[in-house]
Parts: structure tokens; sequence; C-alpha cells
């Protein structure tokens, strides 16, 4: 039981992760970026890649995968995404969907379909024991990670220059420029934070399930999509709640119910919540004026 | 509704359109023939014919929905998948009963997986409906994986007592002996005796054309588009959106299930995992590629998109590349405002005045 609900936890915490850039890239350009799935895959790429060829020790894997990620974020959001910046969402959409396939292709071309061993990035922390229970040191670092970026995100949003005019470009994208506000700049630092986030993300989900293959960040993605969703999507509290929430009902659905139906309890679950609440846990509720 | 049906009677823009959809289908089913006849087709490009059928069909059925009715789907593969299954299962039933023949057998089972399918779409539709814009995208893909999910745990088997199921395994069908097994949970439907044809596919293009043109002609249609347009408009002039939101997503998901019973019974084994987000992806694909709202638009696109794919078979790694960056590239230049401003500047002096955009 208590098993269960720790490993539940841990999953959360990376869709917890990956669903954070879901919701502040959704906040700021009110797109579904589908690609972010694929940003987690090739964040997972980039450590293996520094750890399994070039013998660099973890940080380092961690830094360059970040790296990596964030300047690709920026790239996609400069090529792709911005010249459809008035275009209809669809348009977006689809596009999105085109990056997706590209990267996975990309990856596929690269590494092939061949599964890669990840090594288990977080065992530097040793595993903590309570009685009969021992939280594994990818759980304990998971778990620090998602809570420290989520302060730290929402301290960055709340009090830095920056942070302040992502809210605004949110808000009001005309009214957020005729304040004197980069709108642009500020749409490519968010995408570049998301990504960021992503390769964390991929780095702590590889630990975790070590099999590294071109669609490992699809489903994951979808996921956490749907965890951003359910939280609230656009709030940075409910991507963590919906995270954690998902995460914990899909292993507590593997464990008591079905392990086949785990997903459909899942996303069953999403579409209640949706029902009692149609902008998610947290979400704002936004007037519509004729 | 109760308009006279716009079929050959008044020559107005849409029936004209409509009459070329109905050529455009024609035409293609001629070529093949003739070129099947002169032996200018490869077994690859013959064994893509009835798909090509099938995701014309999943392509309109679509359309109507992200087009005509302006909201968009992202599960529709799930309704492709009961119709798919549906038409196995009934398919394999009368071929136990020892209907041998292929056209009943085809028919009943589009006709049943049409139906199946329209329930799911009802069930979905409640709770789907209520919500808007991205959530309600989400949800429609939160039920096609839902539908695959459960058609994954699915054991369906056939003895003289009738049908049995089971959710476990296939030792709970509680089978008679002689009993055959049509669906095998994850393994999908096994042993699936071929029904589809090109020539059912087609006619089930026609059919389809014919239903939605109708549709989309008539006072429901114009109520439809009505709500896409503007739906507090339409709602203070008396439509009753959920309704005719509701018409438009369960006509969509009928046509799907049809499409899925045809493409189904055109293959002797078939996955649940064959439905899933992808499908619905490159389903959407097709309606945006060939212009959202735009019919004629996504009968091309499914049709060359599907071929496409397969004509490239050699350069197999790099093909989805490719189809990634033409994909992107499209749509960059189809709705970038520069690229637009500046074929205006090339075409201005010649194009007339064109309706019918659609903005979500």
């Amino acid at each position: 039981m208590l098993n269960y609900l720790i490993s539940g936890i841990s999953l959360g915490s990376v869709y917890a992760i990956i669903a954070l850039g879901y919701t502040m890239v959704y906040g700021i350009a009110k797109m579904l970026n589908f690609a972010h799935g694929d940003v987690i895959m090739v964040g997972g790429y980039a450590a293996f890649c520094a750890s399994s060829y070039l013998g660099w020790p973890v940080p380092l894997c961690v830094l360059f995968s970040m790296m990596i990620c964030t300047i690709l974020g920026i790239v996609i959001e400069k090529l792709a995404y911005k010249p459809l910046r008035n275009a209809t969402s669809l348009a977006v959409l689809i596009t999105a969907i085109g990056v997706s396939y590209f990267l996975q292709n990309i990856a596929l071309l690269i590494w092939t379909s061949n599964p890669k061993a990840f090594p288990n990035m977080a065992d530097f922390v040793p595993p903590i024991k309570l009685g009969e229970i021992t939280i594994p040191s990818v759980t304990v670092i998971t778990v620090a990670a998602s809570i420290v970026i989520m302060i730290a995100l929402t301290l960055f949003t709340g009090m830095t220059k920056i942070g302040k005019a992502m809210r605004a470009v949110s808000e009001d994208k005309g009214a957020a420029q005729l304040m004197g506000i980069n709108v642009n700049a500020t749409i490519s630092t968010t995408f570049a934070i998301g990504s960021g986030l992503a390769a964390i993300a991929g780095v702590l989900l590889c630990s975790a399930y070590p099999t590294l293959m071109p669609t490992t960040g699809s489903m994951p993605g979808i996921k956490a999509f749907t965890a951003a969703v359910l939280g609230g999507i656009g709030s940075i509290p409910g991507a963590m709640l919906g995270g954690i929430l998902l995460g914990v009902l899909e292993k507590f659905a593997q464990a008591y119910i079905s392990t086949q139906l785990s997903d459909a309890i899942v996303f069953a679950a999403l579409i209640v919540v949706l029902l009692v609440k149609p902008t998610g846990l947290l979400g704002k509720k936004i007037t519509e004026k004729v | 509704m109760g308009k006279k049906i716009n079929f050959l009677g008044k020559t107005n823009k849409n029936s004209l359109m409509g009459l070329i959809n109905f050529g455009i289908i024609i035409v293609f089913f001629a070529v093949v023939t003739i070129l099947k006849g002169a032996g200018g087709l490869t077994n690859a490009l013959e064994g893509q014919l009835i798909p090509i059928c099938a995701y014309i069909i999943m392509a309109l059925s679509l359309n109507l929905v992200v087009g005509i009715s302006g909201e968009l789907s992202l599960g529709h593969a799930g309704f492709m998948s009961v119709g798919a299954f549906t038409g196995v299962i009934v398919a394999g039933a009368m071929k136990y009963n020892g209907v041998n023949a292929n056209l009943p057998r085809l028919i009943v089972a589009i006709v049943l997986g049409a139906i199946l399918a329209a329930i799911a779409g009802i069930l979905i539709g409640i709770p789907v409906l209520r919500l808007r814009g991205d959530y309600l995208a989400i949800v429609t893909l939160a039920f096609g994986e839902i539908i695959k999910n459960v058609l994954n745990c699915l054991y369906v088997g056939v003895d003289g007592a009738g049908l049995h199921f089971s959710v476990t395994d296939e030792a709970h069908m509680d089978m008679a002996a002689g009993g055959t097994t049509l669906v095998r949970g994850p393994m999908g439907a096994v042993g699936i005796t071929k029904a589809s044809s090109f020539a059912a596919g087609i006619v089930l293009i026609l059919l389809v054309l014919f239903v939605i043109q109708n549709l989309v002609n008539s006072r429901t249609g114009r109520a439809i588009m009505a709500i896409r347009d503007n739906r507090i408009a339409a709602e203070a002039s008396g439509i009753n959106v959920t309704k005719y939101k509701m018409i438009a997503f369960v006509t969509s998901a009928a046509i799907a299930g049809s499409a899925g019973a045809l493409y189904a019974l055109n293959y002797s084994t078939i996955v649940p995992k064959k439905f899933d987000f992808n499908t619905s992806i490159l389903v959407l694909v097709f309606v945006v590629l060939g212009g959202i709202g735009n019919m004629t638009g996504s009968i091309i696109a499914a049709a060359v998109l599907t071929i496409l794919p397969e004509l490239f078979r050699q350069f197999q790694d790099y093909r989805m590349l490719v189809y990634a960056i033409v994909l992107i590239l499209v749509m960059i230049a189809t709705n970038s405002e520069k690229i637009r401003a500046l074929w205006k500047r090339f075409t201005g002096l010649f194009s007339s005045k064109k309706g019918g955009s659609v903005n979500e």
C-alpha cells in the first residue's frame, strides 16, 4: 500500500515537472505543445550520450542535457511557432505535431529504435529506509527536484521582472506590448524554461524507467498534458497537484484494478474532474463577454 | 430537415461542389479499375486501395466535426475502432453461422459498426460537448485512449449459443467446444475472413458524401455552422446548441464507425493499438492539409497522403522525416502572415472573393 503510494508520488513528480513545462507554454502562447514530450526524449538521449560516450559526471550530464533542450526549445519556437503567432490554434497544433514527428524520426535515424539502457543518475543519494519501507534514491531526488522547481518557478513568475512580463503576456498580449514588454522575447524565454525543465524530467524519467527509445517521451507527454489540464492548465500549483494525483492514481489502478486498464482509469478521472470543474482543479474561471 | 433532398435539383454553388466531389470519386474509381486491368498497379499499391477508401471516409467524418461543427476532436480513431471491432465480430459470427457470401457480411458489419459507433458517439458526446475549445480536445483524446484500452482487454468468442464476452481472458468466455475466438484482447481480432472490396469502399464513400452534403446544405447544417461561427449569437437566435452539436458529432461518429468496419474487414488480423492517438492525428492532418471545412480537399489529401508514403517505401528511413518537415512547412506557408501577404501581392489581381474560411 505505502509502496504504491511512494512509487505513485515518484511517477507523479515526473509528470508534474513535465506538466509545468506544458502549463507555462500554454499559459503564454495558448498552444498545445505536443512536441514537449519529444523534447523530454531528446533530453534523455543527450544525458545518455554525455554519460555513456563521454563519461562525464552526473551534474555535467544533467547540465549538458538542459543546455541542449533549452537551445532546442528556442530553435523550435523561432523556426516553427513564431511564424504562426497569429494563426488559428489548429494550425499551430498541427505544426507542433509535425515538430514531434520530426524529433522522433531524427532520434530514430541517429540512435535507431533499439532501446538504450539508461544509467541511474540519481544513485549519488542513498535510499532512505523508513522501518520496513525503502524509498529508492530516484524517488527521493525526483520528489525533491519537483518541489524545488515548483517553488523556484512560483518565485520566478511572482518576483522577477521577466516573470512578471510572462504573466502580463499570458493575460493580454496586446496590452503587454503597449506597456513596453518584448512579447517575442518573453515567449522565447518561456519555451527555454519549459524545455530546460523537460530535460530534467527526461533524466529523472529515464533513471526510474531505464529504457530509452525515440518514442519514450510521447506517452508521458500525453499523461503530463492530462495532468496539466486536470490541475487547471496555466496554473503552476495546479500542474504539480495534477501530476502527483495522476501518478498516484495510475500506480493504484495498476496495483488494485488492472494493469491494462490503468490508462483508461487515469483518463476517466480527467473526464470526471472536467465535468465537475470544467477548468480543472485549480484553474481560473474565465467569464465570456458577448 | 424537411427540405427536399438536394442531389441534382437546384444548381446552386454548394450542390455544384457536391457534384464535383462525386465526380472525383467516380473518376478515381475508373482510373484505378483501368490501371488494374492494364496491370499498372503494384501489389503494394493495390493493397492500399481499401485503406485509402477508409481514410477518405475518416477524413470526411472528421471534417464534419472540425470544419462544419468547429470542434477539435483528437480521438476520432476511437470511433473507427468501435466500428472495426463491431464489424469483425459481426462478420465472424455470421461466418460461423454459415453466411459465407462476402457482400451481406460486409453490409451488416458496416451498418452495425456505424450504429455502435453512433451509440459510442452519444455516450461520449454528452460529457464532451459540455466543454469548450482545448478542454474539449483533450477529453476526446482521453476517450480515444479509453476505447483503445478497453478493447485491449476484450475477449469475444462465438459458439452455437451465440456470442460470449469476457474482459479477463479467453477461458472466462465459457464457450462450448467447437466455438471460435473472434477477438483476443491485446492480440486483437484474429482469423478475419476478408470481406471488403474496393468497389464497396467507393460505394460507401459516395454514400457518406451524399449524407454529409445533404446534412451541410440542410437547415440542420446551417444551424450547426451558425453555432460554429458564433455560439452566443446562434443561441440567442433560438438554436439549441447542444442538440445540433450532438447531431454533427454522432453523425461523424457513425461515419467513422463504418470506415472502421470497412478497414478491418480488409485484413486478416487487426489490433486495438492500430487505432491510437497517432491514427487520430493522421486523419486530422488530412483534414487540415486538405482545408478545414473543404470536403474535396479532405478527399484529395487523404488519398494522396496515403499513397505517397507507399510510393517512397525505398526511402523508408527518411520518409517520415520528410513528411514531418513538409507538414511544418505547409502549415507555415499557408498560415504565416508574411507569406500570405506576399502571396496576396502576386495573386491579388486575379483572385476573386472566396468564402468559407473557418476560424477555430
